[in-house]
Formats: structure tokens, C-alpha cells, sequence
């Protein structure tokens, strides 16, 4: 195995950088591994703020009648902790992994249009704090601002001048575009990359799960963000020019700008969860010690999920009375969406089957992903029934549900994802013990909210109500949700203890602390700027794998 | 075993990487303009009183003309260079520039009549609130364009332009054939089946 | 310890589930708008499709979920393990086209299920009895209206019951004349939006007699929260009774004519109405039978003579950003006004 450690001394070694120098550096960097990494870290900071929002509105849920904030408070805390989960944590931290490990995982020395992915990382930051002033415009911080309040989805035509005088709406509408632009840009570069520079002998057969799973939802970036880039426009339209795209007093359509978001969201909630699943792709190999289990059909099931989510959006409108062939026609698409989601737990579960299972924290996470992802499509196919449907939908059910998907699924996947990266990414080891708390913290406090959560759905409590009357049965259960929340703020500080004491005093990794197989372990931890000093033979899709076992290589088999 | 750029599978030249490039861009754009569209289509008849627009739009011929014209230029243009022939290239862009500019005097003629004469704005109903942004994503994207274009233009002048930007004014025209292809769409949604 | 994580956390799940279910059921009085404890045929359709699909997705939760136990457990490393790497299986043809067909079996049966309980709910026809009611979504309120009979009412449908043998169910319009609203009563039917520029129908037939609660399930904006309904439903003709007396104009007593003066007198006309006298706004609730109804604020709070002049003295000290104006009456003239709404019967 060719790797050599960059050499110890250098003329810039020598010379001591000042941090403003340092700082420097990364302000100006073009190169996708600090890009990624400063995705990543801006991701989680805004998912630390997120989460206090939440922590706010749990504690006002807590019992019937609190008033712990104001109902229009609330009202901004849910729809400021919704857009900043979906467009300032989720999009970060998916685009900031790809960024990083797209290039070295195929063996590129970066992204295709370095400057442009600059580009979009700054215009994401900008555009999360510019949503994020909204809470000191207006009336100021106390009065929480104008920071906006009309759900993450903006349903028309609450957002109209009419309903929503004031420039709430106009913060949530810039912010979202500026960023919505910077992700298209990141979707350009990733399908530049991984179509047209690959290392040798690394064909698209060969590429990383992960890799096709970027591959796939930046395609489908390319196809969503953009109308809702256009409902935004026509939205600023009416808003200021007087416009009349939503305005139905004049005739215009509130269930257009549904249509027009959902097309956008729905796919959009596959961009932010399939990338998850080739976290996991990438894991479970190598803690059970097996080549994935089935890559082509996994890369199938992949890139058919990229395409039939395109045609199910409508499945979050069938209480707006679309009609009952539109209501089948959608019930069925998000059915059938189920399968190739589904068939990669029996993937990943034959991965492991034979294996040797270490249960190191990535692992760990993986496992729990494993549990919490198949109930979030359970639920996820019980919504599909549309009758059913028309009970639960806007009801606790759902918020469940999809933050089982989200936080279960993808967020389990990207803290995995974090502790088998971070090595490659750093040099050194995050702590296993502090790692084991942070999973076990975190299991138990998400299912205490979210699983007890599903009840009050049932029950018939409907979302973002700021209070609820204390005749409905439901104070008990969101008692219990909201008891949930202190778990997951110490899983959340002792995440971020472990990384601020790795950073300094974790174990060095060297290049390649997992035995792993694919090509970002070739090279030192952290990588040289330009990646690979020499690029492995590629004629298999696990390099490294052939490397260490020449009797007994991948290529044969494949 | 180091590799090396010309001999391996996937090694595609560099210039794949600005073609790749500017197909996601043109993908993007395109499901930009397509929700438009469809708003167009939507909202078509729907308006609650006019202006219609049967009443006040006429197709724009010589706008048109000039525009898929310009297509052509831009294509000889790219060739030119591609030839090594850089003044030759820099003259065919020229004209294609000229040819948007036409295109977009056109539009804001046309724009003018409405406003003032027709009494249509964005505000007035359905039908201006479609056509007017519909219509102007479409000449932003020209200026866009002519933006480029006049680049390409000073860089042949000066003599900064060389052969190996071949490449890139072929992308500039790919982007520009795109522009082209959108208003085919807009022409017949908004100026034949619109009305 | 480690290889114990997966199999407590079902264990968990196990053990919860049912006391889930049982303590919902147990919580399903009346005043519990429980899925699981419908009155009317489309809620009932809807728990039957339900126990369906939880079988269903039960069963898959189950094996799926057992099988990953298994795994983890049986192939955790072991200190014992000999060197080397296990056996490498690169995939099986026939297994993957097994886990690709059956999961699409299933997805075929739930969808045709789902597709007879969507036609079946959604096209039922209006029989000849039924009782028509339109209702109105405002923020924060809701408008009903019974066009057939000439009443006007606020925030409280009453219904009669619905005989199952001989049904006589009633037929909502949905209408919204500002934002998008929804109108759900989990125990009578599905949740059906309620669109501005749009017209929506849905129907109940609500067979066991008493008081559901529902509320809006669509964010509104500020008092989403307190957007509550309640369904009344009547014997029959206890419900006739109902109908005559909210047909009866405003009654007009001595006692109160100087609330009447005021009432009059003030902006409140522009906004409510009261039948047989001069106030016929249309922007906040019909004031006709005022007192007949159990909340006010649409659940806001009790209709009660202290609720009413508190919400009359300042709507937004009960409801926040509610759309009545406080009126800043002194406390003589709020009595008078008071004790005119009481009349309202």
C-alpha cells in the first residue's frame, strides 16, 4: 500500500501562522475538504440553535395552558426550528459530507468548479444568517422579532401582504432562495464530478455506495430546487409588485403554491435521507467485516428512489380535496416508493448476516438507524393510505413520523457518519466512552419524545398549536415527549465535549484506523491538499480490500 | 502506480467537466422556466377581467426571427474559434449579440405598449401577473447572455481570446441555444395556445 | 454490554406498544378526539382500513425487526473468532428479487385496498334527507351556515343522529374567506381543507348521540390554536327543536335596552349580526342565539357572563391577536352591554 505521510518539515512548517493567518486560510479556501468541514460545523451549530427552539416549544407543550412564550412567539420558534432543520442542518451537513468525501472516495484531487462550491458555501452561510436576524428585526429580540411565522412550508395565502403584513415573510423567503441557490450550484459541481473525474480504473460500477447516493440526490436537486426557487420568486412577486400568482381574491390558486412546494419537498426530504443511507452503506460493511450485500441492486433501488420521488409530492396534499383519482394516483406512487426504500434494510441486514460485528460507535449508531428507520417507513406506508391519511395528516402522527426519518434515520446516519470520518478528516479518534453516551442518551431520549409522540396524533391533537385545551387526554403524552428533550440536549453537549477533546487529545488515527476498502483511507488523515500523493490501482470496488488480500481480490466476484 | 490524465476509464477530457457543467445548469434553468410555464398554463382564461390577451398580444416576428438567428451565429461563432479563426469568431458573436439586443428592444416595445397603452401590469390580473414574469425570466436570461456574449467580444477585440477557449464559448453557446429553446416554449404557451 | 443496545431497544418498543394502544383506548372518552373511537361511517371506515394497515406493517415491523435482533446477536464478534475475514458474499440473484417481489405483493394488496376505502368515502352520493350545513373557515372562527333552513350560527354544528338503517347524514360545503383552514373532528370523519377560492365537500353520519370536539388542523396563523369545533348531534327531534329556536329572530327585552342602545350604537354592528334588529355585519360571528352556544373565541373560553365581559372589555387578554378590536368601553357601559348579550338566547 503506496501511501506516504507529507513530510514532516516544510518551509511553511517552519513558519509559525498567526491565527488571524489561519483564519485566513479557511476564509479563502477553495478545496472541498475544508468546504466540507466547514459545512459540516456550520450544519451542527445551526442544529444546536434549532433544537434549543424546539426545546422551547416542548417545554410550552409540556402542559395544557402554559405560557411560558407568546402564541406568535411559538408560532416563529416552529417555523424558524423547521426551515433552519430542513435548509440550514440537514442540506449542510448532506452537501458538506459529499463535498469532502465525493472527490477522495473516486479519487479526484477536488470538485470540479472549486470556486463555485466556495461560492456556495458562503451564500449558505449568509443566507442562514439572514434568517436568522429576522429574530432582532422588527419589534426586536424579546418581542422575537420578525423573524418569520408561517410554517416551514409558507402555505399561501397566509403569506400574502394581506396576512402577514411586516417583512417576517420576506426574511424566510430571501434566505431560503439565497440558499436554494447555492445548493443547485453544489448539485452542478457533485454531478460534474463524479461523471467526468474519476480516478483510473474507477468506473461508475466501482464508485462507493455514498458516492452514488450523492450522485443521485444532486441529479434530483437539479430537477426540485428550482421550482421552488420559482414559487419564491412569484411569491416576492406578489409581495411586492402586486402580483396575483396566490392571491385569490383575484383569482389566483392557494393549492398552486402547494403543488409547487411539495414538488420541491417532498423529493427534498429523499435528498436530505438517501445520502443517510450511504452513511450507512459505507459502515456496516466495514464494522461486520463483509462486502455490501447486492451493490447493484442497492445502486438501483438508488437511483429508482431518485426517480419515482419525483411524481409522489402530492401525497402531502390529500386533505385539499384534489379528488379521489389525483388522492389514488398519489397513494399509489408513495406505495410504490416503499419497495426500493425498504429492500436496502434486507441489503444492509444480509450485509451483516455472516459477519463479525464490532460495535464501535459507528456502529452503534448504524444499529439504531436500523430500528428507527424501518418505523419511520412503517409510518411512512401507513400515511400513504390515503383515508388514513385524512385523519392524520397536520396531526402529531406526522411530525412523528418524519422526525423518525430525519433525526432516527438520517441524523443517527450522519453522527455515525461523523465518528468514522472525523479520523480521516482530523487525525484523530473521537472517544468510544464518550461516544457510547452520546448514542445511548440519544436513543433514549428521541424515542421517549418521538415515539410517544405517535399518540397524541392518534388522539387527534393537530401541529403547530401553540396550547391545547386540557379536556383532550393529551397532557400525559406530552408530558412524556417533552420529558425526552433534557436527554437529548446532554447527548448533544456530550457530542460536542467528545469533538472539542478529540480535536486536542484524541488518539492519533493514522490512515486508516477502521481496516476499511475504499479510496479516502488510501491517503493520510488529514489528507494532503492535493488528496493522493499516489492513486491505488482501481479494478474493483473495494481498492483497498484487493491491497490487503492479493490472493483474493474483489474483481472476480463482481 | 500513478496514474496518469489521457489513459484510464474515466479519464474524460477537461472539457467534459464544463459540458457536464453547463447541462446541470441548463437542467436547473429549465425546471425553473417549466413552473412558470405551468402557471401560465393554469392561469390561462382564468383572469377576472382584462385585459386579455387575445385583445393586446401580437407575435413578436422579428424578435423571434432574430433570436433563432442569433443561434446560428453564436454556433458559427464557437466553430471559428474552435477553427483558430479568432477575429472571424469574435465578428459572428458580435452579430449574435446584436441579434439579443434586437430581440430584447423588441420586448421592451412590446412591454411598453402594454403598460401604457393596454394598461396591462403585473397587478392588473391573472394574465399580467403570469406573462409579466414569464416573459421577463425569459429576457433576463438574454441579458444574462448578452452579458457573456459582450465578454467573449472584448476578449476577441483585445486579443485575449485563444483557441483554447474554444471550449468555453462553445458552453456560452450551448448556453445561449438553451435561451433559444426556452423561447420556442414561451412563443407557443404564451403567444399561440395562450390566446 | 454494547451488543445488548439493539435488542433492549425492542424490547422497549415491545413493552410499550401495547400499553400505547391500551391507554389509548382507555383515554378515549368523548372528550378525546380518538381516531380509534369513531361515531360516524367515514371514521369508522377509516379505524377498519387502520387496523388493516397496523396489521400489515405490524407484521413486517415484527419479522424485519426480529431478524436484525438475530443478526446483530448470532454474529457479534466474539473474542473467540478465529483470524481473518468471514466469508465474502458479493449478493444472490434469487434472494434479491424474493425481498424486491414480496414487499411489491404487498404494496399491490394495500393499494387496492386503499383504493376501494378512497372511492368509497370520497363519491358517496347525497341521499335525498340529508342535511346540508356550509361552514365557513375564518381566522380564528368558524361561520355555519344551514342554507336550507335560514340559520346562521357560529363555531358549533348541531346534527341529528343518523339511524343506521335509514341514514340521514349531513353534507358539509367547506369554504374559507381568508387562509387556509381545516375542518377535523377525528371521530366523525377524515380531515377535509378548507381552501379560500375553493369548495370542498365532505359528509358525516354520526350515529351515537352527543358532543365531539375537533378544531382546525391547517396553521392559520396566530390563534390557530384556538380555532376549536364542536358537533352536536340531536335525536331528531330534539334537533327540529334546535333548528326552530335558532330560526326565531333576536328577542328584545326591556330589561336590557340600554346593552341594546350601546350595541347598537357602537361599532359592533358593522361586524356581527343580530336577526330582527338593524346589525347585519358580516365579518365576525352571527350574534342571533349568542347564548345558546358553549364557548366563546371558538373555545377560547366558557361562555359564561364573567368570560363574556371579559372578552367584550379586551378579546386579545383571552385570545391574542384575535381580530376584535377591545371596544374600550368603561365598566357601566360593559354591564349594560353584558347583561343585552345575555338576552341572547
Amino acid at each position: 500500500m503506496s501511501v506516504h505521510a507529507p513530510p514532516l518539515v516544510t518551509a511553511e512548517a517552519m513558519t509559525r501562522h498567526t491565527w488571524l493567518e489561519h483564519a485566513h486560510e479557511w476564509v479563502v479556501t477553495v478545496d472541498h475538504k475544508r468546504l466540507g468541514i466547514m459545512y459540516i460545523v456550520s450544519g451542527l451549530v445551526f442544529f444546536v440553535i434549532a433544537g434549543l427552539e424546539a426545546s422551547l416549544m416542548r417545554l410550552q407543550l409540556a402542559w395544557p395552558g402554559l405560557h411560558i412564550v407568546p402564541p406568535e412567539t411559538f408560532n416563529r420558534l416552529f417555523t424558524m426550528h423547521g426551515t433552519s432543520m430542513v435548509f440550514l442542518v440537514g442540506i449542510p451537513i448532506v452537501f458538506g459530507f459529499g463535498n469532502y468525501l465525493v472527490p477522495l472516495m473516486i479519487g479526484a484531487r477536488d470538485l470540479a468548479f472549486p470556486r463555485l462550491n466556495a461560492f456556495g458555501f458562503w451564500i449558505f452561510l449568509f443566507a442562514g444568517l439572514l434568517l436568522h436576524f429576522s429574530f432582532i428585526g422588527g419589534e426586536g429580540l424579546y418581542g422575537s422579532g420578525s423573524a418569520p411565522a408561517v410554517g416551514w412550508f409558507a402555505y399561501a395565502p397566509l403569506t400574502s401582504r394581506t396576512f402577514t403584513p411586516g417583512n417576517a415573510t420576506d426574511y424566510w423567503n430571501l434566505a431560503i432562495f439565497l440558499a436554494g441557490v447555492g445548493t443547485i450550484g453544489t448539485a452542478i459541481n457533485i454531478v460534474a464530478t463524479t461523471l467526468t473525474m474519476r480516478g483510473p480504473g474507477m468506473t461508475l460500477g466501482r464508485m462507493p455506495i455514498f458516492v452514488w447516493t450523492m450522485l443521485t440526490v444532486s441529479a434530483m436537486t437539479l430537477f426540485i430546487l428550482p421550482p421552488l426557487s420559482a414559487a419564491q420568486i412569484m411569491l416576492i412577486l406578489d409581495r411586492f409588485l402586486g402580483a396575483h400568482f396566490f392571491d385569490t381574491q383575484a383569482g389566483g390558486s392557494a393549492v398552486m403554491w402547494q403543488h409547487f412546494f411539495w414538488f420541491f419537498g417532498h423529493p427534498e426530504v429523499y435528498v436530505l435521507m438517501v445520502p443517510g443511507f450511504g452513511f450507512v452503506s459505507e459502515i456496516i460493511p466495514v464494522f461486520s467485516r463483509k462486502v455490501i450485500f447486492g451493490y447493484a441492486t442497492l445502486v438501483a433501488a438508488t437511483v429508482s428512489i431518485g426517480g419515482v420521488a419525483l411524481g409522489t409530492w402530492a401525497h402531502h396534499m390529500f386533505a385539499v380535496g384534489m379528488g379521489s383519482t389525483l388522492n389514488t394516483f398519489f397513494a399509489m406512487s408513495t406505495m410504490l416508493i416503499a419497495v426500493p426504500t425498504g429492500m436496502k434494510i434486507f441489503n444492509w441486514l444480509a450485509t451483516m448476516y455472516g459477519g463479525r460485528i464490532r460495535f464501535q460507535t459507528p456502529m452503534l449508531f448504524c444499529c439504531a438507524f436500523l430500528f428507527q428507520f424501518l418505523c419511520a417507513g412503517l409510518t411512512g406506508i401507513m400515511l400513504s393510505v390515503a383515508p388514513f391519511d385524512w385523519q392524520l395528516t397536520d396531526s402529531y402522527f406526522v411530525v412523528a413520523h418524519f422526525h423518525f426519518v430525519l433525526i432516527g434515520g438520517l441524523f443517527f446516519a450522519a453522527f455515525g457518519a461523523i465518528y468514522y470520518w472525523f479520523p480521516k478528516a482530523t487525525g484523530r479518534m473521537l472517544s468510544e466512552r464518550l461516544g457510547r453516551w452520546h448514542c445511548w442518551l440519544f436513543v433514549i431520549g428521541f424515542n421517549l419524545t418521538f415515539l410517544t409522540m405517535h399518540v397524541q396524533g392518534l388522539l387527534g391533537m393537530p401541529r403547530r398549536i401553540y396550547t391545547y385545551p386540557a379536556d383532550r387526554g393529551w397532557e400525559m403524552w406530552n408530558l412524556v415527549t417533552t420529558l425526552g428533550v433534557p436527554l437529548q440536549i446532554a447527548a448533544t453537549l456530550v457530542f460536542v465535549v467528545n469533538i472539542l477533546v478529540s480535536l486536542r487529545r484524541g488518539k492519533p488515527a493514522g490512515a486508516d484506523p477502521w481496516d476499511a476498502w475504499t479510496l479516502e483511507w488510501a491517503t493520510t488523515s488529514p489528507p494532503p491538499s492535493y488528496n493522493f500523493e499516489t492513486l491505488p490501482v482501481v479494478t474493483s470496488r473495494r481498492p483497498l480490500w484487493d491491497l490487503k488480500h492479493p490472493d483474493d481480490p474483489d474483481g472476480p466476484h463482481e | 502506480m500513478s496514474a496518469h490524465a489521457a489513459t484510464h476509464a474515466g479519464a474524460v477530457g477537461h472539457a467534459w467537466r464544463g459540458r457536464a457543467g453547463m447541462i446541470g445548469l441548463i437542467i436547473a434553468e429549465g425546471s425553473l422556466f417549466a413552473v412558470f410555464v405551468v402557471a401560465y398554463l393554469y392561469y390561462t382564461g382564468k383572469s377576472l377581467h382584462g385585459p386579455f390577451p387575445k385583445d393586446v398580444l401580437h407575435i413578436p416576428l422579428v424578435g423571434t426571427i432574430c433570436l433563432f438567428a442569433s443561434s446560428a451565429t453564436v454556433a458559427f461563432g464557437a466553430r471559428a474559434l474552435a477553427r483558430g479563426d479568432i477575429r472571424r469568431s469574435g465578428g459572428w458573436l458580435m452579430v449574435t449579440a446584436v441579434l439579443g439586443a434586437i430581440f430584447l428592444a423588441g420586448t421592451a416595445r412590446e412591454w411598453h405598449q402594454l403598460i401604457y397603452r393596454d394598461g396591462l401590469t403585473i397587478g392588473t390580473n391573472l394574465f399580467g401577473s403570469t406573462f409579466y414574469p414569464l416573459v421577463g425570466l425569459h429576457a433576463s436570461h438574454v441579458i444574462v447572455g448578452l452579458v457573456m456574449l459582450g465578454l467573449c467580444c472584448v476578449f476577441a477585440a483585445t486579443g485575449a481570446l485563444r483557441v483554447a477557449h474554444a471550449e468555453r464559448v462553445e458552453m456560452v453557446s450551448w448556453y445561449w441555444h438553451f435561451v433559444d429553446g426556452v423561447w420556442v416554449v414561451v412563443l407557443t404557451v404564451v403567444y399561440v395556445i395562450g390566446r | 454490554m454494547t451488543s445488548v443496545t439493539p435488542r433492549r431497544a425492542v424490547w422497549a418498543f415491545a413493552l410499550a406498544l401495547p400499553t400505547a394502544l391500551a391507554s389509548i383506548a382507555a383515554a378515549a372518552e368523548r372528550t378525546t378526539p380518538s381516531i380509534f373511537d369513531p361515531v360516524s361511517t367515514p371514521a369508522f371506515a377509516i379505524r377498519e382500513l387502520s387496523y388493516r394497515v397496523f396489521g400489515i406493517t405490524g407484521f413486517i415491523f415484527v419479522v424485519v425487526a426480529g431478524l436484525a435482533v438475530y443478526t446483530l446477536i448470532r454474529f457479534r464478534s466474539r473474542a473467540g473468532d478465529e483470524r481473518g475475514e468471514p466469508p465474502q458474499i458479493y449478493g444472490s440473484t434469487q434472494i434479491e428479487i424474493a425481498w424486491t417481489v414480496v414487499p411489491l405483493i404487498i404494496v399491490v394488496v394495500l393499494f387496492l385496498v386503499t383504493a376501494r376505502y378512497i372511492y368509497g368515502i370520497e363519491r358517496r352520493a347525497m341521499p335525498a334527507g340529508a342535511l346540508e350545513v356550509t361552514v365557513v373557515g375564518h381566522q380564528w372562527w368558524w361561520e355555519v351556515r344551514y342554507p336550507g333552513l335560514g340559520i346562521v350560527t357560529a363555531n358549533e354544528i348541531h346534527v341529528p343522529v343518523s339511524d343506521p338503517a335509514g341514514a340521514t347524514p349531513t353534507f358539509l360545503t367547506l369554504e374559507s374567506v381568508d387562509v387556509v383552514h381545516s375542518f377535523w373532528v377525528p371521530q366523525l370523519a377524515g380531515k377535509m381543507d378548507v381552501v379560500p377560492n375553493k369548495t370542498n365537500r365532505m359528509w358525516i353520519d354520526p350515529r351515537t348521540l352527543g358532543t365531539y370536539v375537533g378544531q382546525c388542523a391547517e396553521y392559520c396563523g396566530t390563534q390557530h390554536a384556538w380555532m376549536l369545533l364542536l358537533v352536536v348531534v340531536h335525536p331528531r327531534d330534539e334537533f327540529e327543536r334546535w333548528v326552530a329556536a335558532q330560526r326565531t329572530p333576536a328577542r328584545d327585552e326591556v330589561a336590557a335596552r340600554a346593552g341594546y342602545q350601546l350595541f347598537h350604537s357602537l361599532a359592533c354592528i358593522n361586524c356581527h349580526t343580530v336577526r330582527g334588529t338593524p346589525a347585519n355585519g358580516v365579518f365576525g360571528p352571527d350574534l342571533t342565539h349568542l347564548m345558546s352556544r358553549r364557548t366563546i373565541g371558538a373555545g377560547a373560553a366558557s361562555n359564561t357572563p364573567e368570560a363574556l365581559r371579559a372578552w367584550v372589555d379586551d378579546p386579545a387578554a383571552i385570545k391574542p391577536g384575535a381580530l376584535m378590536p377591545t371596544m374600550k368601553l368603561s365598566s357601566d357601559e360593559l354591564n349594560h352591554l353584558t347583561a343585552y348579550l345575555l338576552t341572547l338566547r
